[in-house]
This record gives structure tokens, C-alpha cells and sequence, in this order.
């Protein structure tokens, strides 16, 4: 765990580009510096004082000569790396080709919500194919934050009010780190998620074992009532709970005179932290779940309630 | 060819110096003398100094775990924005302009004073006031959206001091512009008989090339400050999307400041350099004219690379090529001085004093921040590793290793013309290698991080990070002990030192002619200037004398 570790691993088409333009630059830096700092030793010892060694002045000619000539050279050499490095930037600039896999990302302080095109949804990972094209469409529901895979090699910002496009081809399956890298506030170091790289018929089985839309809200009814929340959600509730149909994506007058949007957060928010929102003109008596659910059946519970959102005066 | 050093020494304490010119708390407070400015300045970029290195220490010690250490994650993310707000805008961006600048400006082309010396005391006025507010916001309660404020967090999602923060930058701001102004009619009208432009010391060239970027570049800085202040407190919605706002924006407005604030903070060093190596190399500078060209080159196309800081935020991916292109190109003149510096050594007769130390320890660190700005400058490098620790270790070699380390041998150089005292040139020396190192252990490892994927402004990380966060850490410790050295030698020499002659170094350059310390009107007859700067060596290298 705690080894040296020089480059981090590599897992997608970008992957190879990018580092061998690296690699390169450190030759190159390397070279400069070697010659730069074997220069000034080999003159602070050759002519340090009390040395018996030859110093004239050198012909102004000669030292203008010298200067046109480095200057020259240094434009060059950083003009060929310029190119070089730009012809890999119009790979990247490049749309995606038409068959990517195109995945919703929200992200907001401090969590990542990624949605697959057959509605299936995860908080803080994301499941995707190897060798496949995939294009990501960002969304900020807050600040910036910035998607950063390093084992891809790709980040790119998530501007607020912005619709962010990111590409990319995983290559090698295996589980690597997302990061959030543009500073967010309170968690910004806890931003963090997996993605999940699969071999292509892996993936497939494990899309169609997730459950989607309409079976999560279906599984959420079950639980629903298993774990008591109709006992005072419900209609026939002696307990006075707000009613959660039509709630979904209402704005919610709060206790404290603030006014929220419910969504997907602030449901899930109200079922793990009931205590953090409390809504106007109710008890907080509303037990915290947190600790009886797992990341699965409370997606499958805010499934449901957002499925209510229809039914304007339902349970 | 004037041989300095056979004038006759003018002795201090025969017409007194500027220090002894008064002893009143008030003969400091309301000096118009650009000396005295210049030791208020050092008081206080010191005191901004040894804060923003305390918050250094804590993000080192925080750092040495990946779990949570001693500090919240709130706590951690007041504490690296307290960092970065005092060194960068309170300690970096003013420092050398302000202490060694105006200590030697006018002495180095043989005026009386700076053009303007009131306004020269209103600087000063205006760098402690918005240092005070600063430090008010940062001891009320803290600010937390890193130095670089950006939007919608600064503006809106924040909850923490930042309107009084800005308020500060915003009000110091003003005391750069005054300075930079004041600089500039300095140079332009109040040099010494004979001082021709291209026989200015490369020192004041640099404060000329950095005085301008001061002036053209820090209203903007001002002018977004009022900006994000406006949208917290009237929300006005410049920069917030659901009032029609747009966060970039923001980003276009800082880092047309702050990257060429990246120059602010690194030609005056470049100057300094070039006096230290010169005079202990005993050597004329090697290509004058280049390196005059290569400041002003650097100042005027720095202004046109902000672009490079937002290679992932979403902006046009032509506008990153060209963006790309102009920051390779602003790498070529920095290359020609280093290799000027190089050159200068040759056919010398070195010697290694500590300022020299310093001066050659600058050219290495300087090298390795500068080359790797080529990565940040390419576009798919940068991709990986912008937002990263490389991004970190790459500005720090520069801000911190090149200008920190000029700063310091700038101060070892010019301390006996300051003080007119001597210090303990061993301990110097120790304190100047220790501090290569030191810098080296710290900031080194952080490349290596950067590119394995940390990303910077984490409390907490994963723990494969941590062997190099260890390295980096204890090697704080070192460069902690390099930083704090030279206030106990320096004191004693203040205090007990030996004094030095008026020019201890045997250097040319009009500031070594008068007496040390410098009488209050710096000269007692009008200098002339008979040669090209660094006479040093006899024959003819300039085509120009
Ligand atoms: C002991 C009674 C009780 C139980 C059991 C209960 N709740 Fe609540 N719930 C409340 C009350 C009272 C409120 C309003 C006060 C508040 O916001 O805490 C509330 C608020 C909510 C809200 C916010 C409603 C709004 O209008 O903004 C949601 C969503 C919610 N509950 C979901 C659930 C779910 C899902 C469960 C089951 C896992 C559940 N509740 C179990 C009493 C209960
Ligand atoms: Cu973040
Ligand atoms: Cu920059």
C-alpha cells in the first residue's frame, strides 16, 4: 500500500498519448537540466578564484552570435514540442464517434450521480463497458467540480449552468478512482467515486441486472410499507406526516424559513437526516434510516417517491 | 574606467545615516524617506511571511496522514486559503518590489528619493490596510474558497469571509498600482547623469518591466474583487448561472491578473540575480541587451497566456491551442536568461559567498519550475495534471524556490548596505544550501504525486499517496529550519555585527558608492555614470559604450 509508486496505472485510449508526451518532456527537461547544472560546476570549479586559467574577454561578436543562435534553438525545440503536443490535442477536440455510449453525470456538493441510457442510476460510480466509446453529458446542480479519472487521463470541469462533454475509451477492466478535483468546499476530499471498467459482455449482464425506472419504484412501494413509512406517509396515518405524493421536484417550505427544491438529495437527505430539513409546520418526529438501509433500497425508496410526483393528491 | 573602489569611502556618522535620522515611533510612521518605506515594508511582508508559513505547516502536518488529522475539513480549507491569500497577495506579489525595490531603486540610478515619496508612504498605508482586513477575516472566522475565489462558490455557496477578504486584496491592490506608477516616472525621469537606459542595472530594468505589469494588470484584479463583493452582497449575478451569470467569466477576469501577476512575482527576482552572480563571478553580464529584451519580452507576453489556467473549464479547445502556443513561446526568453547566467560564470573568477549561493540555487530551482511549465503549456499533459499536486509543485519552484531564494540572497546581498553591518557568512552559507534542499525534499515528491492523479486541496486521500506526502512533509521541516535561520543571524549582526565598509562586496553599481548605511539624501555630490553596469572585467563586450 504504502510502496513507491512513480505513474499511476493506465487504463484508456488517451492513456498512451498523453504519456508518451510526458515522458518525452522529461527527457527533454531532463537533458536541459543535466546540461545547464553540468555547465555552472564545471565553470564555478574551472573558474573559481585563484584558478590559473585564460580570462579574456570574449568577442562581442562571438557572444552575439551565441545568443541568436540559443535563442533560435530554444524556439525551435519548444515549437517542435508545441506540435508535437498539439497533434494529440486535435485528437482530443474531435467529437465522439456516433456509437458512444452517451451517460448522464450530475454532480453536486459533495456526490456523483451517473444515469445509463436504460435508466438505470448509481450514486458515486459507474459501471462501463471496455472498448466502447463513452461520452459523458455533466451537469452541475451547485458549484464547479471537475470529473477526474487519472488512470484515463482525462478531467474536465462541471461549470454550473453548463452542459460539459467528456469522451473517453477505457481499454484494461478494473476499478479506478474518480476524483473530484475542482475545489468544492466543506468535502471536496470526499468527493470521490469508482469507475468500473468491464468487459463488454460483463457489462451487459450487469446492466440487466440492475433494476431500472420502473422496477426500482416498484421495489420502493414494498419497502415503503415494510419499513413503516406508510404508518405515517400513509393515508390513514393517526401520526401528522406531510403526504409525499406530487412532492417530487416541489419546492418544500422548511421550518427555518428556507424554501428547497425535493429532489433526488433532499429525499434521500430526509429519509438518512430528517433532522437536517425539517418541513414547515410538522414535529420532527421523523426517525433517521440510515442506519437500516443500504445504498440499493434507498434508491429504490426515492424511486418511488419520485414515481408520486404524478399523482397529485394520491396517498 | 572608474575603479570604485578606490574613491574615497564616504563615512557614515559624519552627516549621519537614514537610520539614525530618527529614533520616534512617528519618524518611521510618517517617513517620506524610500529607505525607511523600504524597512516598514520588510517589517511587514516579514510578519505576512512567518503567517502564511505557519498555515504551511499545518497543511504539511495535516498532510502527513491521509485519514483527518489535525484539522476538520473545513478547518484544512480555511487554513490553505489563509496560505495562499497572505503569501500570494500579502508576502509574493508585493515583497521585493517593495522592500529591496525601494530601498535601491534610487540609490542604483543616483536619485535623491522616488518620484513621488508620499504616495510611496500611501502605498504602504494601503498594503497594511488591506493586510489588517485580510487578517481580520481570517482570524474572525476564516475564509475557505482557496485564493483563487472561484465562482459560484466565492460569490454565493461560501459561507465564510469573503467580501472582507476581497475588500482587503481590493484596497492593497491600490498600493501596487501607486507603486508601480511611482517606479516608473522614478526611472523615467530621475536618473543620475550618464545613466543611460541601457546602462541601468538589470535590477531596475526587471522593476521597470514588473512596475508595468503592475499597473496595466492589477485593475483588473480590483475590479473583480468589486465584482465578487457586488454579487454577495446585492447578488447582481455576474458570474452565478441562475441569474444569468457565468462562472468562467470569472476565471477570464483573475487570471488575466494572476498569471501575469506570475511575472510580478518572478522578474524582480530574475534582477537580483543577476547583480549577485555578476559581482561574485566578476564578470560583465553576458548579453545585456538580450536580457533587457527577454524581461520586457516576458512582461508583455505574459499578458496574453492566462488561457493556459482553463485548458479544462470548458473553454474552446482552439482557444487552449493558441493559449498553448503563446505559453511555449513565453518560455523562450526565460530559457535565454538562464543561459545568460551561465554564461556569465564563464571566463570568471567566482567566488561562493552566500548570496551567491542563493543567486545559483535560483537558477536550478528557477530551471525546474520553468521546464515544467512546458507540461502545464501542452495541452494533453496539462489535461492530467492540472488541479493536480504537479500544478502545485510547479508554481511553488517558481514562486517559492526561484523567488523566495532571490528574495534572500537579494537580503544578503544588500544587508550591509542596509544595516552597514556584517553577518556570519558561514551560517549564511549553511542556511542557503540547507534551503536548496530542503526546498528540493519538500516540493520535488509533489511532481511525482501530481502525476500519479492527487488532487490538490485534499484533507484527506486515498492511501497510496502517502509514502510521497511523508517526503514532503519532513522535508518542510528542513526548508522550515532554512526559512527561520537567518532572523537569529541577522539580528545579531544588527545588533553586535562588524561593520561593513560602504562596499564590502568590492561591487560596482551606484548604490556601493555612498556610505553604509546610506545618508538620508544618498549621495553627498551627484553620481555620474561613466560606464556600462558591471564593469567588472576589463575589455570590450558591449557594442555599446
Ligand atoms: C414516525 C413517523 C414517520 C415515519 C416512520 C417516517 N416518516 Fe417521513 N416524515 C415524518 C414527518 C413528521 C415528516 C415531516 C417533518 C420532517 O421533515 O422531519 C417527515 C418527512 C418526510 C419527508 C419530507 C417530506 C416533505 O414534504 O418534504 C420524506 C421524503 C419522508 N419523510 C420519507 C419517509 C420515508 C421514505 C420513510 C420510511 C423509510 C419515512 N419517511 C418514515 C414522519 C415519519
Ligand atoms: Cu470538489
Ligand atoms: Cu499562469
Amino acid at each position: 500500500m504504502n510502496e513507491f509508486r512513480f505513474f499511476p496505472q493506465a487504463a484508456s485510449s488517451d492513456a498512451p498519448q498523453t504519456d508518451a508526451i510526458y515522458f518525452g518532456l522529461v527527457i527533454v527537461s531532463g537533458a536541459v537540466v543535466l546540461v545547464v547544472a553540468t555547465l555552472i560546476v564545471v565553470f564555478a570549479i574551472r573558474y573559481r578564484r585563484g584558478t590559473r586559467v585564460g580570462r579574456g574577454a570574449a568577442s562581442s561578436l562571438a557572444s552575439r552570435e551565441f545568443e541568436i543562435g540559443w535563442t533560435l534553438a530554444t524556439l525551435l525545440a519548444f515549437l517542435g514540442i508545441f506540435s508535437w503536443a498539439a497533434a494529440q490535442d486535435f485528437v482530443q477536440l474531435r467529437p465522439p464517434p456516433p456509437g458512444a455510449l452517451a451517460i448522464d453525470v450530475v454532480a453536486k456538493q459533495w456526490m456523483w450521480k451517473t444515469q445509463h441510457p436504460g435508466g438505470q442510476s448509481e450514486i458515486n460510480s459507474l459501471h462501463i463497458p471496455a472498448h466502447q466509446p463513452v461520452r459523458l453529458l455533466m451537469h452541475s446542480q451547485d458549484v464547479i467540480h471537475s470529473f477526474f479519472v487519472p488512470a484515463f487521463r482525462v478531467k474536465k470541469d462541471i461549470v454550473p449552468g453548463h452542459t460539459e462533454e467528456l469522451w473517453f475509451e477505457a481499454t484494461t477492466p478494473g476499478t479506478y478512482p474518480l476524483f473530484c478535483s475542482e475545489y468544492c468546499g466543506t468535502d471536496h476530499a470526499r468527493m470521490l467515486g469508482d469507475i468500473v471498467v468491464m468487459a463488454p459482455q460483463d457489462y451487459g449482464r450487469w446492466l440487466a441486472g440492475q433494476p431500472q425506472g420502473d422496477d426500482l419504484a416498484k421495489a420502493g412501494e414494498g419497502l415503503f410499507r415494510e419499513l413503516g413509512c406508510s404508518g405515517c406517509h400513509g393515508e390513514n396515518a393517526r401520526v401528522r406526516a406531510p403526504p409525499l405524493a406530487g412532492l417530487f421536484g416541489r419546492p418544500v417550505p422548511l421550518s427555518d424559513g428556507r424554501i428547497v427544491v425535493a429532489d433526488e438529495a433532499y429525499i434521500r437527505d430526509s429519509i438518512l437526516l430528517p433532522k437536517k430539513d425539517i418541513v414547515a409546520g410538522y414535529e420532527a418526529i421523523m426517525p433517521s434510516f440510515s442506519s437500516r438501509l443500504d445504498e440499493g433500497d434507498l434508491t429504490k425508496l426515492v424511486a418511488y417517491i419520485r414515481s408520486l410526483a404524478a399523482q397529485g393528491a394520491g396517498p | 574606467m572608474t575603479d570604485i573602489a578606490a574613491l574615497p569611502p564616504t563615512r557614515a556618522g559624519l552627516h549621519g545615516n537614514y537610520l539614525s535620522a530618527g529614533h520616534t515611533v512617528a519618524s518611521w510612521l510618517f517617513t517620506t524617506d524610500h529607505k525607511r518605506i523600504a524597512i516598514l515594508y520588510i517589517a511587514s511582508t516579514t510578519l505576512f511571511f512567518f503567517i502564511g508559513g505557519a498555515a504551511a505547516t499545518l497543511i504539511r502536518i495535516e498532510l502527513f496522514t491521509p485519514d483527518s488529522g489535525i484539522l476538520t475539513a473545513d478547518g484544512y480549507n480555511r487554513v490553505f486559503t489563509l496560505h495562499g491569500v497572505i503569501m500570494v497577495f500579502f508576502f509574493l506579489v508585493p515583497v521585493v518590489p517593495s522592500t529591496l525595490g525601494n530601498f535601491l531603486l534610487p540609490l542604483m540610478i543616483g536619485a535623491r528619493d522616488v518620484a513621488f515619496p508620499k504616495i510611496n508612504l500611501l502605498s504602504w498605508y494601503l498594503s497594511i490596510a488591506g493586510g489588517a482586513l485580510a487578517l481580520y477575516s481570517l482570524l474572525a472566522g476564516g475564509i475557505d474558497t482557496g485564493w483563487t475565489f472561484y465562482t459560484p462558490y466565492s460569490s454565493i455557496y461560501s459561507n465564510s469571509f469573503v467580501t472582507a477578504t476581497a475588500a482587503g486584496i481590493f484596497v492593497a491592490g491600490f498600493g501596487s498600482i501607486a507603486t508601480g506608477l511611482n517606479f516608473i516616472v522614478t526611472i523615467h525621469t530621475l536618473r543620475a547623469r550618464g545613466m543611460t537606459w541601457f546602462r541601468l542595472p538589470l535590477f531596475v530594468w526587471s522593476l521597470y518591466a514588473t512596475s508595468l505589469i503592475m499597473l496595466l494588470a492589477t485593475p483588473v484584479l480590483a475590479m473583480t474583487m468589486v465584482l465578487i463583493i457586488a454579487e454577495r452582497v446585492f447578488g447582481i449575478g455576474v458570474f452565478d448561472p441562475e441569474r444569468g451569470g457565468d462562472p468562467i467569466l470569472f476565471q477570464h477576469l483573475f487570471w488575466f491578473y494572476s498569471h501575469p501577476a506570475v511575472y510580478i512575482m518572478i522578474l524582480p527576482g530574475m534582477g537580483i540575480v543577476t547583480e549577485i552572480i555578476t559581482c561574485f563571478a566578476r564578470r560583465r553580464v553576458f548579453g545585456y541587451e538580450f536580457m533587457v529584451y527577454a524581461l520586457i519580452g516576458i512582461a508583455v507576453i505574459g499578458f496574453f497566456v492566462w488561457g493556459h489556467h482553463m485548458f479544462v473549464s470548458g473553454q474552446s479547445g482552439y482557444a487552449s491551442l493558441v493559449f498553448s502556443f503563446l505559453s511555449f513561446l513565453v518560455a523562450v526568453p526565460s530559457a535565454i536568461k538562464v543561459f545568460n547566467w551561465t554564461a556569465t560564470l564563464y571566463r570568471g573568477e567566482i567566488t561562493f559567498p552566500a548570496p551567491m549561493l542563493y543567486a545559483l540555487g535560483f537558477v536550478g530551482l528557477f530551471t525546474l519550475g520553468g521546464l515544467t511549465g512546458l507540461f502545464l503549456a501542452s495541452l494533453p499533459v496539462d489535461i492530467h495534471v492540472t488541479q493536480t499536486y504537479f500544478v502545485v509543485a510547479h508554481f511553488h519552484y517558481i514562486m517559492v524556490g526561484g523567488m523566495v531564494s532571490a528574495l534572500f540572497g537579494g537580503l544578503h546581498f544588500w544587508w550591509p548596505k542596509i544595516t552597514g553591518k556584517l553577518y556570519s557568512d558561514s551560517f549564511a552559507r549553511f542556511a542557503a544550501v540547507l534551503m536548496f534542499l530542503g526546498f528540493n525534499f519538500t516540493f520535488f515528491p509533489q511532481f511525482i504525486l501530481g502525476y500519479l492523479g492527487m488532487p490538490r486541496r485534499y484533507h484527506a486521500y486515498p492511501p497510496e499517496f502517502q509514502v510521497w506526502n511523508v517526503l514532503s512533509s519532513a522535508g518542510a521541516v528542513i526548508l522550515a529550519a532554512a526559512y527561520l535561520m537567518p532572523l537569529g543571524y541577522f539580528a545579531w549582526s544588527f545588533l553586535w555585527g562588524e561593520r561593513a565598509g560602504s562596499n564590502p562586496w568590492d561591487a560596482t553599481g551606484l548604490e556601493w558608492q555612498t556610505a553604509s548605511p546610506p545618508p538620508e539624501h544618498n549621495f553627498e555630490a551627484p553620481p555620474q555614470v561613466p560606464e556600462v553596469p558591471y564593469d567588472y572585467h576589463p575589455g570590450r563586450e558591449s557594442a555599446r559604450d
